[in-house]
């Protein structure tokens, strides 16, 4: 049987499928990212010249690894799935958006609201994120290596971010169950945000996601924890001040 | 005999009347606003304020039982692959499984089905229930996100990015404790038991410009497979629904202030936004003047109670209504059934709008396992459909007495209006005469 010839941006390079954006459309990646399907052999993609695109690689839902080499605009990885990807640059808007499983890390800062929503998964940034990382948070566990702006983990439900850096303003506003882990200063407490008491059950987990995020030359125990007060959750008009 | 001076009547306010004291009494006794759930509940300019011209010399009338008016609508053709194809131009709102019960949602889902049209999920993720028994579902995409996640984008068969809500432009839903049960407080990921404040805004874009990339965002996700709807509070409609168009949407709706919501403030509610009758001529004129009139889809809903208002907001440029009030009521809501039980709430039927709470005694708007065991989803289904087919039936009869052969091919021109208010905001002459205010001057 004939080969038939691989466009360019197609072809192997290693054991990896080397996807080009500057000769492919995102439209062509993200719908090959769609078609993998279980038990593929290719596992292993990476994605040149991504050049600031938008949503590069959303939607993955397989286990797959995407190195993404440079830097990325909005939603990059937005829904992964099970997908291990790491971008070889900086990110913009909403890394890891609503993150159901799987790991991102990005090699360089990362914009506002990295890992909104995220249910699951690990989400690293290795060097600073911007505000709102982690609002919203459903589950997903986010390290940052550096620091985090303002009004990060904003009404955060579940999950944990650790912080190895300090935090901006209003930290925490209106969080719910999501446990945060600053290493640094913290600006100020947003709305129902407490420090709260380490415990050894917290510094163990602590020391698990530092573990899962590479981080070796940091102990848990510098690490403050912050978390919700609880006094918001059920409406009371003399609480109306912190609103 | 004595002479008495002539009493005088007793003479409540028209400022403070019985309904505004009760009111004061009421914030002073608790110290908290009013939460209710429902739409505007004051009287406010409406299509009751318009009327069908019919046909006469210049135009002739279809035959009522013979020829054809078609009522079939497509919505999404802009950018999607997989447009929606609907029988009837009236389709269910969003409404959260969580401020409904999981039989009045699969109600909802049999009901549409029946008649073709779709239903929407809402502020609470997709159940099982209302995508097993909902052949055309709409996946509403929040800021919440509660419950949100790609299998359920790409098993819905469009989604609809909510920017806000007709009860409620630029407030985020409320679902008190009462009603967070164990299924609702996991699909939420939120403790039992919380008053859950849904965020007003969504946590990953602001603006238009942002918005055109998470539209964008979530066509790579589902493949450009499906339409992608933007719905706003009746708020600035023109303004809004140009944005919307900007930023890539396939469909626009937009919910005028008697659009309901599960729980929201009094205050908010009568208070905040804009009539449905003064969002559709705004809302149309802006997809005319880009050139995307019938091109995007216009879905207008707040209001709609029967077939001439579905045929009233067609004649102004709509291209399909939505229902939420109505359809619960067709399921059995504010039912005299269960008087009784109203007035033990202290409310009567016709009235109750603490949905908020979870005690509908009609089973509906609550989470407890006994109350909505009184709604029999295939029943409720069959009413609504029923209510449906009615709807279809009143706009195809007026349709065709303007000699319309399509419920789309009514237009302004069939209209007028009883009131100086309705003909500025719709856009058709005072009834009697050829004035339109606003319009060549005057």
């Amino acid at each position: 049987m004939p080969a038939t010839p691989m466009p360019k941006a197609h072809r192997e390079q290693g054991h990896a499928r080397v996807f080009d954006l500057a000769e492919q459309s995102l439209r062509e990646l993200n719908q090959a990212l769609h078609q993998v399907t279980p038990g593929s052999n290719e596992t292993a993609w990476e994605v040149l010249n991504p050049k600031g695109s938008h949503s590069v690689a959303v939607g993955v839902d397989h286990p797959i690894s995407i190195d993404v080499r440079g830097s990325v605009g909005y939603y990059c990885a937005g829904m992964n799935d099970g997908a291990t990807i790491t971008v070889h640059g900086s990110a913009g808007p909403g890394v890891g958006e609503n993150m159901m499983s799987g790991s991102i890390v990005v090699k360089g800062d990362a914009s506002q609201y990295a890992g909104a929503t995220g249910r699951g998964g690990l989400l690293v940034i290795e060097g600073n994120a911007s505000s709102r990382c982690g609002i919203s948070m459903k589950g997903i566990d986010i390290v940052v290596h550096g620091n985090i702006g303002h009004m990060s983990a904003f009404m955060a439900q579940s999950g944990n971010l650790v912080v190895l850096g300090d935090a901006g303003d209003a930290l925490g506003d209106s969080i719910y169950e999501a446990r945060l882990f600053v290493r640094g200063k913290v600006e100020s407490l947003g709305a129902d945000c407490i420090a709260k008491e380490m415990r050894p059950e917290h510094i163990e987990l602590l020391q698990g996601l530092l573990d899962k995020a590479g981080v070796t030359d940091v102990k848990a125990s510098e690490f403050k924890r912050y978390g919700s007060a609880r006094k918001l959750y059920n409406f009371n008009i003399d609480n109306a001040d912190a609103y | 005999m004595t002479y008495r001076n002539p009493p005088t009547t007793p003479r409540k306010s028209a400022t403070f009347d019985d309904y505004t004291l009760s009111e004061i009494r009421r914030a002073a006794a608790t110290g908290i606003y009013d939460i209710r759930g429902a739409g505007a509940k004051r009287k406010l300019p409406h299509f009751d304020d318009l009327l069908f011209l019919g046909a006469s010399i210049s135009r002739y009338p279809l035959e009522g039982y013979r020829e054809r008016c078609d009522t079939s609508v497509v919505l999404g053709s802009r950018h999607a692959k997989k447009p929606i194809e609907l029988k009837i131009p009236i389709t269910i709102a969003g409404m959260s499984f969580g401020s409904l019960s999981g039989p009045a949602k699969e109600a909802l889902g049999r009901g549409a089905t029946l008649s073709g049209t779709s239903t929407t999920t809402g502020d609470g993720g997709m159940t099982e229930e209302e995508r097993g028994h909902s052949k055309t579902l709409v996946y509403q995409y929040l800021p919440s996100r509660y419950g949100m996640n790609p299998r359920d984008l790409r098993r819905a068969d469009a989604i609809e990015v909510v920017v806000g809500q007709g009860a409620k432009p630029g407030g985020g839903g409320m679902l008190l404790g009462q009603k967070i049960s164990d299924r609702v407080a996991e699909m939420r990921t939120l403790p039992k038991g919380i008053d859950q404040r849904s965020a007003s805004r969504h946590p990953d874009w602001t603006g238009p410009d942002d918005l055109e990339i998470k539209i964008l965002e979530l066509r790579e996700i589902t493949d450009w497979e499906k339409p992608i709807y933007v719905k706003v509070g009746g708020a600035r409609p023109y303004y809004d629904t140009a944005l919307a168009v900007k930023a890539g949407a396939d469909v626009v709706v937009v919910d005028g202030m008697q659009g309901g919501t599960a729980a929201t403030q009094e205050v908010f509610i009568e208070n905040v936004g804009q009539p449905t009758l003064a969002c559709i001529r705004p809302a149309v004129q802006a997809l005319q003047d880009l050139g995307m009139h019938r091109k995007v889809q216009l879905i207008v809903s707040g209001g709609i109670r029967n077939g001439a208002d579905v045929a009233k907001a067609l004649a102004l440029g709509v291209d399909a209504v939505s229902i939420g009030t109505a359809a619960l009521v067709a399921l059995g809501d504010n039912d005299p059934r269960w008087e009784a039980d109203y007035n033990a709430l202290g409310t009567t039927a016709g009235a109750y709008d603490d949905w908020h709470e979870g005690k509908d005694p009609a089973g509906i708007t609550t989470q407890d396992p006994e109350l909505m065991k009184r709604v029999d989803p295939i029943a409720a289904g069959r009413r609504l459909a029923n209510y449906l087919k009615v709807m279809t039936l009143e706009a195809q009869t007026i349709a065709r007495a303007c000699g319309k052969n399509s419920l789309h091919n009514l237009e302004p021109e069939d209209l007028v209006a009883l009131s100086i208010e309705a003909a500025a905001m719709a856009g058709v002459p005072l009834a009697g005469t050829n004035w339109i205010p606003g319009k060549n001057g005057f």
